[in-house]
């Protein structure tokens, strides 16, 4: 009799504590992902500047910067109620014509000698490191949690305490993020 | 060794450290009782000290020997070893920085702007909040961090470093300093740092005073002319460690600082790597902060430990061998630099060129 009870303390106590853990964990992974929100919401406040800085010089660039504007204006929508996976696609699209505006902005010497536009490439190359840091922590903490609710003896319950599996923050299999640049030698 | 078993490790030294830090100071608290204030002198044997210290400590004044009944070294040694050691963690920060002559990384400033950004990104990749940014005014590369807990830790770098590296070699310095905040080095380093500088200016003081006392007292006991002299030979010897003890201690305080700095570097090198994911970015950047090996002057050597690399320039981290393992503060650079490389190239990807 005693035995049970106290086999069922011990029972009751592992729970909770399993319990609290996975709680503690779900919102570290809430936070991580609000964290990277604050990043892509600064990086959209940004691009509008950039554009207007750099447009007179980079005239003959006029596809680069459409397709910036563009691929901004997708993803704000998208941030307004889409769907977890809408964002990533078109967050990933906004990052890979953002990278082909860098790329050609070396071509202008005259832009790279402009005070406020190097101001600006920092700022916008500091936020793109950020989401990119933001978006690598928070796929530490959801393998973190993910793992923790798969393990024996965790995964025969976690479903009935109500927790899930959370999403990596990956690009989607048909994001234009995963090919290759291509680079043109031809002058 | 992980970073839990690195942070447990680090709060044991640091409660460690502290406890031989008191125990130092309370020797030296017996011995000037003994020596000075001839508390307990008429002791027939030496081996009675211990009692008495012991007596001391359990009904201070009680006891009722010759000379001073109470132990008025002991008391202020304790008052003042504890009023130091709370001083070491709640000023040590600032006194660290403050003999640095650091000065807060200024947004206006282009690279300084870029400086800060740095260390906001690698704060983000760790998940912790972001240490304040300061700058060393001085051309030679070198980096620390300090504080108590990331969450009031300072990264502190020089002008030298922002000017030598570029954004991705800053980005690898600051996420190695970034991996001593997270394993909580910097709270052992900077007490370390605050309390290596009270025991150099005590032993310097008490070394100073008792080259005056240390000889009456030998004079007094060869003569037989002090009456207050009874433990004779036993006590001259007493007196002669006691000595010794209080003039070694800032190199023996030194060497254990080293010993502590030199096996953190390498877990910071590993930590920083993995924040950025680019073991070749903290590479090059040491590569470059080696090619530069003029000494950091606004680092004195009490800071020493907490750099990323040897700021007194020698070429002794470049040796291996007892001397050289015993007085470096960091590992050797060629070791430090394998043991990134060997991290790349598990990681995977010479970076395979496609496209074209």
């Amino acid at each position: 009799m005693i035995i049970l009870a106290i086999v069922l303390l011990a029972l009751a106590a592992y729970l909770v504590f399993t319990f609290n853990g996975l709680v503690r964990l779900r919102n570290q992974v809430a936070n991580a992902f609000r964290q990277i929100d604050v990043q892509l919401k600064r990086r959209h406040d940004l691009i509008p500047n950039l554009i207007e800085s750099v447009k007179g010089e980079m005239k003959f660039e006029r596809e680069t910067l459409e397709r910036v504007i563009q691929a901004r204006a997708a993803a704000v929508t998208a941030g307004q109620g889409g769907s977890t996976h809408d964002i990533l696609a078109k967050e990933g699209m906004l990052t890979q014509a953002l990278g082909r505006l860098f790329a050609l902005s070396e071509n202008y010497p005259n832009l790279k000698a402009n005070e406020s536009v190097k101001k600006l490439m920092e700022e916008l190359t500091h936020t793109e490191n950020q989401i990119a840091f933001a978006r690598q922590f928070y796929n530490d903490v959801v393998t973190k949690f993910n793992t923790a609710q798969q393990v024996f003896p965790t995964n025969l319950f976690a479903a009935l305490l109500g927790f899930s599996a959370s999403e990596l923050w990956e690009l989607p299999a048909d994001s234009p993020e995963r090919e290759n640049p291509k680079v043109n030698l031809a002058i | 060794m992980n970073i839990y078993e690195q942070q447990a490790s680090n709060r044991r030294t640091t409660v460690l450290i502290l406890a031989a830090f008191a125990a130092f100071f309370l020797v030296i608290g017996l011995g000037f009782d003994y020596f000075y204030f001839n508390f307990g002198r008429d002791l027939t044997s030496v081996g009675d000290l211990a009692n008495t210290a012991y007596q001391e400590s359990v009904a201070p004044g009680r006891y009722q020997g010759g000379g001073n009944n109470v132990p008025f070294g002991t008391i202020l040694a304790l008052i003042v070893s504890a009023g130091l050691m709370l001083n070491s963690y709640f000023n040590g920060a600032r006194m660290v920085l403050r003999s640095t002559m650091a000065r807060r990384a200024n947004p206006l400033d282009e690279r300084e702007k870029q400086f800060i950004n740095v260390v906001t990104e690698m704060a983000t990749a760790s998940g912790l909040p972001a240490p304040a940014a300061y700058i060393v005014p001085d051309q030679d590369l070198n980096a620390f961090a300090t504080g108590t807990s990331p969450a009031n830790s300072v990264i502190a770098v020089t002008e030298g470093l922002l000017v030598s590296l570029n954004r991705e070699e800053l980005q690898a310095v600051v996420a190695h300093e970034m991996g001593h905040v997270r394993n909580y080095d910097i709270r052992l380093m900077t007490v370390v740092a605050a309390l290596m500088g009270a025991i150099a200016l005590l032993s310097d003081f008490a070394g100073r005073s008792s080259r005056y006392r240390g000889r009456s007292a030998y004079r007094g006991s060869s003569s037989g002319g002090s009456n207050r002299r009874s433990g004779g030979g036993g006590a001259a010897l007493l007196f002669l460690l006691w000595i010794v003890l209080v003039l070694l201690a800032p190199l023996i305080s030194r060497i254990l600082a080293m010993a502590i700095s030199r096996q953190r570097e390498f877990l910071a090198d590993a930590t920083g790597a993995e924040l950025t994911r680019n073991p070749e970015g903290l590479i090059s950047a040491l590569e470059k902060i080696r090619a530069a090996v003029m000494p950091t002057n606004a680092v004195n050597n009490g800071v020493a430990h907490m750099c990323i690399a040897d700021p007194r320039g020698s070429l002794i981290e470049e040796k291996s061998g007892f001397a050289a393992d015993l007085l470096a503060t960091h590992p050797p650079m060629e070791k430090r630099i394998l043991a990134l490389k060997a991290m790349a190239y598990r990681a995977g990807n010479p970076a395979p060129v496609r496209g074209m």
